[in-house]
Parts: structure tokens; sequence; C-alpha cells
């Protein structure tokens, strides 16, 4: 202990006084870093300036709007059967989610409701939608943090569900496959047992990955305390889905919002996280992949037989009136306000994504972090252009 | 797209003298038409009530309590004046306020623990140009004779329209007939007065009640003060109406386009915004809507009823 000599005490203490005589002279100069709109952490194009001094973030704006395609106004143009093949396109990754709630607003309106078989079909075809968005996620974010593997693994096991939800849908990524009162076509044979099958890998990619990620330095160092959200902050900004229950709000539409789908009949848990940071919300998005594995399989278990569709007329007008029906969708609460007056299709439909609201709160959070943090936080929060620029 | 300046089209012009009288008839008549609606046995019918009756309990829902009434209640002591209707329609709440107490009713909101911000946006009530608004376009109906005997079909073998007469809608004003094209200025819940309107929901995660607000606002300087300050994620949203529908947002910190080029000119999601591509060429999926030859008397689809 004493062996440090008062010399090179003295020295050192000299030395931390010029460096801190430095830092305060060398003002340096303000940089602007632009990030996108083709980046692989914005998935889809997103650009997003960056006022940096050194390596902090000092401001940051996004810059949205290059893929908008204006959907709300070309829903004005379709008939009420017809919006379903637009609003498959808002988040891509998980399709057959968006149809869900545009079409439980129709039924709202027209006071139908789907058989059980029919309901229990579309749970389970939502459920798949989450597993393959999410399965992405887990991947992906590994891949964004210098992990090369667990985005391999994730396009190999998301192709299982993918082709499930294409052999009873038709289509791969846009399934098309909800109807006012029903649905398309009933499940394939032997859809059941290959359902089952693949739910256990996706298991398996799930252990694999936390495995993999979990409890690894670098990823624990990257993603732990970075991008915190207060569950106040998160709520005001209206952040939902596992980006809210990542902060510690325990708040899930699927249990707590009326809705003629099946998931107050199963056992399953909604899964939050104290900290609010980017490992919370891969963590609880982890869980929540699992979770879903686990209600398609006691969805399967307890499918009934029975019509898959309800009596409607061949041509579809909805009564005059407003709607609002919303689901908790892989990215969040995805809702639609339907305005209707008693024509061929809606008047104004009101598209609320999750991703919208989930991207708005970067401004805020990219505030004083580091510049390598900025990839950890995009990909943490997980949005999709499409589900922005809808 | 284009850089149109935004032609009136003479439907707007023409009902609106008219339609002011209608449109005050149409929110008198709000309560009873509610009630009338809920002589249809399906549960879906069941959950409505009326705006001032005691919520009943919904059918596997979360429970509804009282939870509903103490929020109208502080709404109505807190606002007073600047509270125009209120509405309770499932397990949400409608409630329109006057334009100047638009952010005061954010305040109170979100004192009253609706901490959730869903969205805000804008609607525009003039009667649209659009054909899916009431019959099918006269070309189709001209290439086809026997649609509309259809469309009657369509609606015998339809036991809610069959049932429920005019009046199923929330909204009570006429017009929901399929020869409806009466020009009626049709609002939703908790009615309207003037052509533009903005409206927003909010939701509160401790009571699981949903709120949407809503605020008449002038015709040609639709405007009202920003609630950024409140809710901070109305900041993009704002933004977003304020390009699309051309309302201002008085104290908005950062108004700018968001998703629209910078040179854009007009307002996209005005009723009076033409969809040029359409305007162009009729929307060629308008022949879905027609009926396929020889199966007329069958209106129902296939039931499929294949154990999987």
């Amino acid at each position: 202990m004493t062996a440090v000599s008062e010399q090179q005490r003295m020295a050192y203490i000299a030395g931390q006084a010029a460096d801190a005589r430095v830092n305060v002279e060398l003002q340096t100069e303000e940089m602007t870093l632009n990030l996108g709109p083709q980046h692989p952490a914005t998935h889809g194009t997103l650009r997003i300036i960056a006022r940096l001094d050194g390596e902090q973030v000092i401001n940051a704006e996004v810059v949205c709007g290059y893929m908008h395609r204006g959907y709300e106004k070309l829903t004005e143009v379709r008939t009420f059967p017809q919006v379903t093949t637009l609003i498959n396109r808002i988040d891509w990754l998980s399709s057959f989610a968006n149809e869900v709630p545009f079409i439980l607003a129709a039924e709202q309106l027209m006071e139908v409701e789907a058989p059980p078989r029919a309901q229990y079909i579309r749970t389970i075809m939502f459920e798949l939608s989450r597993i393959a968005n999410i399965t992405l996620f887990i991947g992906e974010m590994g891949v964004q943090l210098g992990a090369i593997t667990p985005v391999f693994f994730a396009f190999r096991d998301r192709e299982y569900v993918l082709n499930l939800i294409e052999a009873a849908t038709g289509g791969r990524f846009h399934p098309n496959y909800d109807r006012i009162g029903g649905l398309k076509d009933d499940l394939p044979r032997g859809w059941v047992s290959e359902t089952h099958e693949a739910m256990k890998r996706i298991r398996t990619y799930c252990d694999q990955l936390e495995d993999l990620l979990m409890g690894n330095e670098i990823f624990e160092a990257r993603t732990r305390g970075v991008g915190v959200i207060p569950a106040d902050v998160g709520l005001s900004y209206g952040l939902s889905g596992a980006n809210i229950r990542a902060s510690g709000v325990d708040w899930d539409l699927r249990r707590d919002s009326t809705s003629p789908l099946v998931w107050k009949d199963l056992d399953w848990k909604v899964w939050t996280h104290p900290d609010g940071d980017s490992f919370a919300r891969y963590w609880v998005r982890l869980q929540e992949t699992r979770e879903a594995t686990r209600m398609v399989d006691q969805m399967l278990d307890g499918l009934p037989a029975g019509p898959i569709q309800a009596k409607v007329p061949r041509i579809i007008k909805v009564p005059a009136g407003e709607a609002w029906a919303h689901t908790e969708n892989p990215s969040g609460e995805m809702g639609y306000y339907v305005v209707s007056q008693g024509g061929l299709g809606p008047v104004r439909c009101k598209i609320r994504s999750a991703s919208f609201n989930n991207t708005s709160i970067v401004p805020w959070l990219l505030k004083g972090v580091y510049v390598p943090d900025i990839i950890t936080i995009l990909s943490s929060l997980y949005f999709i252009l499409g589900d922005i620029d809808r | 797209m284009s850089r149109l300046s935004s032609a009136e089209p003479p439907a707007g012009d023409a009902t609106e003298g008219t339609a002011d009288d209608e449109r005050a008839a149409a929110g008198a008549t709000d309560e009873p038409a509610a009630a009338a609606a809920t002589d249809e046995p399906a549960a879906v019918a069941a959950t409505d009530d009326t705006g001032d009756a005691t919520p009943g309990p919904l059918p596997d829902g979360p429970p509804v309590d009282d939870g509903r009434l103490v929020v109208l209640d502080a709404l109505t002591a807190e606002l007073g004046a600047h509270l125009v209707t209120t509405e309770t329609h499932r397990d949400d709440i409608w409630v329109r306020v006057t334009a100047k107490g638009w952010k005061r009713a954010a305040e109170v909101c979100r004192s009253l623990g609706f901490d959730y911000f869903c969205f805000l946006s804008g609607l525009d009530w003039m009667p649209s140009v659009s054909v899916m608004r009431g019959e099918v376009t006269s070309e189709v109906a001209e290439g086809e004779t026997d649609e509309a005997e259809a469309v009657e079909q369509a609606e015998a073998a339809y036991p809610a329209a069959a049932g429920a007469e005019p009046d199923s809608a929330e909204t009570g004003s006429a017009g929901t007939q399929p020869d409806g094209e009466t020009g009626t200025w049709k609002t939703g819940h908790a009615g309207g007065d003037t052509r533009f309107q903005v409206f927003a929901r909010l939701y509160s995660i401790e009571r699981h009640i949903g709120l949407t607000l809503k605020a008449d606002l002038d015709d040609d300087a639709p405007a009202v003060e920003t609630w950024s300050q409140v809710y901070p994620g109305a900041d993009w949203h704002e933004r977003e109406t304020w390009e699309m529908f051309g309302f201002d947002f008085i104290g908005h910190p950062h108004l700018v386009h968001l998703y629209l080029p910078g040179e854009f000119e007009g307002f996209p999601l005005r009723k009076d915004f033409p969809l040029l591509a359409r305007e162009v060429k009729p929307w060629p999926g308008l022949v879905d809507v027609e009926p396929m030859p020889g199966t007329e008397e069958d209106a129902t689809p296939e039931q499929v009823s294949e154990q999987g």
C-alpha cells in the first residue's frame, strides 16, 4: 500500500488535473450523425438525425414517412371485406394479427359473432403470427449487438411457423384469412399434429437463445441499464405491449379487454419485468414467445368442432355507427376506430398502430445516450416500419 | 401524389344548409335510439347500454363496476360548461367537450388516472363522394339490374338488420336503409355539430376504462390547444392530424410534416381531397360486390365443419 511514493502520487494528481483542463478547454464541435433511412436496425426505412457531442447524443429527430401508403384514405374506397388485404401490410411480420381487430370492429357494428371454432382458429393464428414475429426479434436483436448465430436460428425456426400459416391460409406472409363472421377456410388435415411439433421446435429455439444470449457478458453489458423507460413516461407516450410490460406495467389486452377471441379460456401468464431497460424488453418477449407456444398447444387440444362461418349476407353492408376494437398485437396495442354510415365500406378508419407510439418515444429516449446504444435501443423497442408509416 | 388545391365538390355546399337542423335532431334522439338497439337477443347487443343507466355486468368481460360513473361524475364536476354530451357503450366512455375545453379535459383525465395515451386523430363528417358510403355506383347498378334485389335478399337473411329496422345504429339518425341517401349528416357516439371533430382515446390501466374524447371544431379554421404538454405521446399524433386534416394545434412545439413531403399541398384525409387514382379510374374491386350468377337464393356461404 505504501509502495506509492509521494512523487508518484503528485504526478498522478497532476495528470488528472491536466485531463480535466483539456476537457474544459477542448470544446468539441457538435456533429450531426445521420442514421438511415436504410439501416438494419430500422426494419424498413426510418431515418434518425442525431446531434452528437463527442459520443453522446444531444438531440435526436426521427424522420418517417418514406413508406407511408395512406391506408386510412385507401380504406375509404374499399368495401369492408377488401380492407383486410390492405391492412395485412401494416405490420408485415404478423399480418394476420392486423386483420383481427378490424374484423372485430366490423362484427361489432353488424352484431354478428363468429362461431366458437372460428374464434379458436383465429386465436391460434393470432398467436402463430406473434411467434413468427417475435422469433425474428429474438434472433435479430442478437445480430445487432454482434452475435451472428441467433439470426440464423431465427430464420430457420420461423420458417416452421410460416409454413403452418401458409398451409392453413394459402399465404405465407399475407394470409388475408379473416372474414366478417368467420374465416376463409377450415384447417387442413394433419395440421394440428404438425403444429404441436412446430411448437416444440420453437420452445427448443427459445431455450437455445436463452443459453446463447442470457448470461452472455457482452449481451448483458450492452443491454442492462440501456434505454430505461419509467412506466409513467412510457404510458404517457402510449407505449404498449412488451415495451410497457418490461417497465413493470401488468397490462395485456388479451387478458384485460372484452374480446370474442378465446384467450380467457386458456391458462397462461402475463410476463412483466421491473427494470424497463433493453434487457427487460428482450427478456419479456422471449418469455412471451414461450407462453404463446403453450397457448397454441392448449387451443389445439381444446379445438371445438362446428362451423367456421356465421351467417352473413353475401353483400356486406355495415350498419351506421362507430366501433373501436383493439387487440394485443406482437408489437403492442393495435386498434381500429371504424366509422360506418351504412354503406359497403368504412367512411373513416383510424388505424392505431403500436409501433407508431412505440417509436414516438425515441427522441426522448435517445437524449444523452452513447452512439452504440442507439442501435440497442432501437432494436429493443422493436418497431416495424409498416406499422409506423401505415 | 397530387398537389391539387382541394376543390369543393358541390355535395358539400348543397347539404350545408339543411344538414344543421337534422343533425341537431339526431343529437337529441341519442338516448332512445341506443335503448331501442337492445331488443336483439344476441350477446353483443346485451352489452349496449344507454347513457345514464347503471352499466350492467358485461358477459365475460372485466368486471364493470361503477367505475365509469365515478369518472363521468368527476368529469362533469371538473369540466362544467365545457362538457357537451357523454355516452357509455361497451366498456368505454365517449365524452364530447367544447374546443375551448379540449386541453383542460386532457388535464382532468390525466388527474383521474387515465395515464395511457392511445391515439389522437380527426374526423371529417362531410358527406363523402365515395361510392362506399351509400348505394353501389351507378355503373355497377346499371350493369347489373338485379343488384338491388340481391341486396334485399342479403338483408333479409341478416337477422340484425332485419330485426332492428333503421335505428340499429347508436346514432339513431335515419339513413341506414339502403336507400338512405338522404344527405343526413350522421355523426357517431356523443354526437357532433360541426364538420370537423378532433378525437382522442385514453385508457386507465388501473380502472380498465377507455375514454374517447371528442371536440367540435370550427369549419373554417379548425384549431385546438395542443396536448403535447399533458401527454407527450400526442406530439406525433398532432403532427399527423395537422398534415392530414389541417387542424391547428395551438402551442405545439414542433408542428411540421411527419409523413408527407414538406411541399405537399392540401389535407389528404379531408373528404374533399380527391383520391386521384380513383378519380381517373373507378375502383376495379367493385365488381366483387356484384352478385354471383345462378346462386341468388342461398345467401349464406358454405359452412365447413371438418374436424381438424
